[in-house]
């Protein structure tokens, strides 16, 4: 149980001390320590990274979200084309999904012309795709469950009963 | 001219934490521990239908008692999670916040020269509400070794046995109390003996961290004689929507609705349609805000421990009250710790008997902020004790 409250804080902000894990759930602060080893050591948790509004910032982020349609034959399988796939850095995600399309892939570059260039040389070419059709995100409202707007604010007033 | 202004509203002395905001004035790196409201937004699915309402041009009156969809969603929320048993027709009562229906129970069961008791440290409204009544306010303290709980010998000693109605606040503002079902009993056993009409401000009901909350009105004998009051402020994070509501048998809701058909006419129709969305669909925001609560309650918790400042288990609503440190009062401590450490925290004695010494901590705030201010909280109790 205390493994699935320490995931869930973890979740919801990487950088929590375990020391305040441990205030917040009533464990000690070694079990805490001891829950995180494990869920490493058993790639439950398998990284920890930074939300980054990249509006945010000065430099240009440029991704895209990738339609992949695939043949398959006897020899070649889902996993063998995403393993492949999932190698290249640019690949920041990469899902089989059910609908029109076999595979969902984010990528990210630092210019459209560096993330077509990925595409086109080295996706499309790989025998086993048929088709990509590649969509240039515009606009980031939410990500990981964050929102990236302005926010609402805390307008409460200081003292209240 | 001078107004010449009623007795009962020169009886009532001004608010006694008017004078803190004006020393959070003069900082602008405040952290407020002070406040009384969720600092959750309200759960979007809940916006947006008062947004469609809005558009669809649902401005007008609702029946007096409120929109017959949010009674019937009412009876059904608190029959299903408080085990509650109210007739959507004549037995619940929509309000413009549960003030508005505290407020109308003390004017609908209190005559002037009637004896209100009420259980202390409690929410601040109560005692004005039986003032402007033309009640007597007759103060009951709950003490720290009983946790907070109201016990029947603490009736007996303040002489309750003589009032004709009684006020509870569990879970309670300001102490973070809890009443299980087996505590109330004696309390309601002394509500039978004496006969006393029970008023139950159960609004933190939701926000119940150890174990389910139990309502005093389900105990044997209890019903006829109780009014329970419960709304949206705190667990569906509503507080400026104004929606609250009571339950009671037909006869006092009905004298209730007398008052508010007359002053207040209906509850506001765009936060009624709100609220019915809330029950409709918003368990999960609810829950995930009480899980929020529960961690932060923990981690106020502990810290106080560690700061060395004893400190109750609070198990309800989103307060804890712990005793300030030797040589202060609650008043002086908190007025020293806004001053040099810019954190606001309310003095327990404004809440009436039983308060003094204690200070009222909210924890509805983020992590983050709970963190600094109880790093200087820390640093101020290091620094003069």
């Amino acid at each position: 149980m205390s493994e699935r409250e320490v995931l869930e804080l973890l979740r919801e902000n990487a950088r929590y001390s375990t020391a305040d894990i441990a205030r917040m759930t009533d464990l000690e602060e070694r079990e805490v320590e001891a829950t995180i080893e494990e869920l490493e050591a058993a790639d439950v948790v398998r990284g920890y990274q930074a939300v980054v509004d990249w509006d945010k910032l000065e430099d240009e982020r440029v991704r895209a979200e990738v339609e992949l349609n695939v043949t398959l034959d006897r020899e070649t399988s889902y996993d063998d084309i995403a393993e492949r796939l999932a190698r290249f850095p640019e690949v920041k995600a990469l899902r089989l999904i059910s609908g029109d399309y076999d595979f969902d892939m984010e990528v990210e570059g630092d210019s459209i012309r560096e993330v077509s260039q990925f595409i086109s040389e080295k996706v499309a070419p790989v025998p086993e795709i048929t088709q990509t059709v590649t969509h240039y995100v515009m606009a980031s409202y939410k990500e990981n469950g964050i929102e990236l707007g302005d926010g609402e604010g805390d307008d409460r007033l200081s003292f209240s009963p | 001219m001078t107004f010449e202004l009623s007795d009962r509203v020169q009886t009532v002395p001004p608010s006694g934490i008017r004078r803190f905001f004006e020393i959070a004035e003069e900082r602008d790196d405040v952290i407020s521990l002070g406040v009384g409201e969720p600092d959750f937004a309200t759960p979007w699915a809940a916006r947006d239908a008062a947004i469609t309402s809005l558009e669809q041009g649902k401005t007008s009156y609702t029946a007096n008692r409120g929109k017959r969809a949010l009674r019937e969603a009412i009876a059904d929320y608190v029959a299903d999670r408080f085990d509650l048993g109210y007739g959507a027709d004549e037995e619940i009562i929509v309000t413009a916040g549960a003030s508005e229906a505290v407020d109308l129970a003390f004017r609908a069961f209190v005559d002037p020269g009637d004896t209100v008791a009420i259980a202390q440290p409690a929410y601040i409204s109560y005692e004005p509400g039986v003032i402007f009544a033309g009640g007597d306010v007759l103060p009951v303290p709950t003490k720290e070794e009983d946790e907070f709980r109201l016990t029947a010998e603490a009736l007996e000693a303040a002489g309750a046995a003589d009032a004709d109605v009684l006020v509870l606040c569990y879970p309670n503002n300001p102490t973070g109390a809890i009443m299980p079902a087996e505590d109330l009993e004696p309390v309601a056993a002394f509500a039978r003996e004496h006969d006393l009409t029970v008023l139950s401000d159960e609004i933190y009901a939701e926000l119940t961290y150890d174990g389910e909350h139990t309502s005093i009105a389900t105990l044997p004998g209890m019903r006829e004689r109780t009014i329970v009051f419960n709304g949206f402020s705190k667990a569906h994070a509503m507080t400026g929507l104004r929606l609250g509501y009571a339950l009671g048998p037909a006869d006092a809701i009905g004298a209730m609705n007398k008052i508010h058909q007359y002053t207040m006419l209906s509850a506001p129709t765009t936060a009624q349609h709100a609220a019915l969305e809330a029950l409709d669909s918003c368990d999960d925001d609810v829950r995930e805000m009480v899980a929020q609560y529960d961690r932060r309650r923990q981690f106020v918790l502990s810290r106080f421990r560690e700061i060395g400042m004893d400190v109750f288990e609070a198990k309800g609503a989103f307060y804890c009250f712990p005793e300030v440190p030797e040589g202060f009062t609650a008043e002086e401590f908190a007025e020293a710790v806004l001053r040099e450490q810019g954190v606001a925290v309310v003095p327990g004695d404004v809440f009436g008997e039983g308060g003094a010494g204690h200070l009222r901590i909210s924890y509805a705030t983020g992590l983050e902020d709970l963190r600094r201010a109880l790093d200087r909280i820390e640093a101020f109790v290091e620094e003069h004790t």
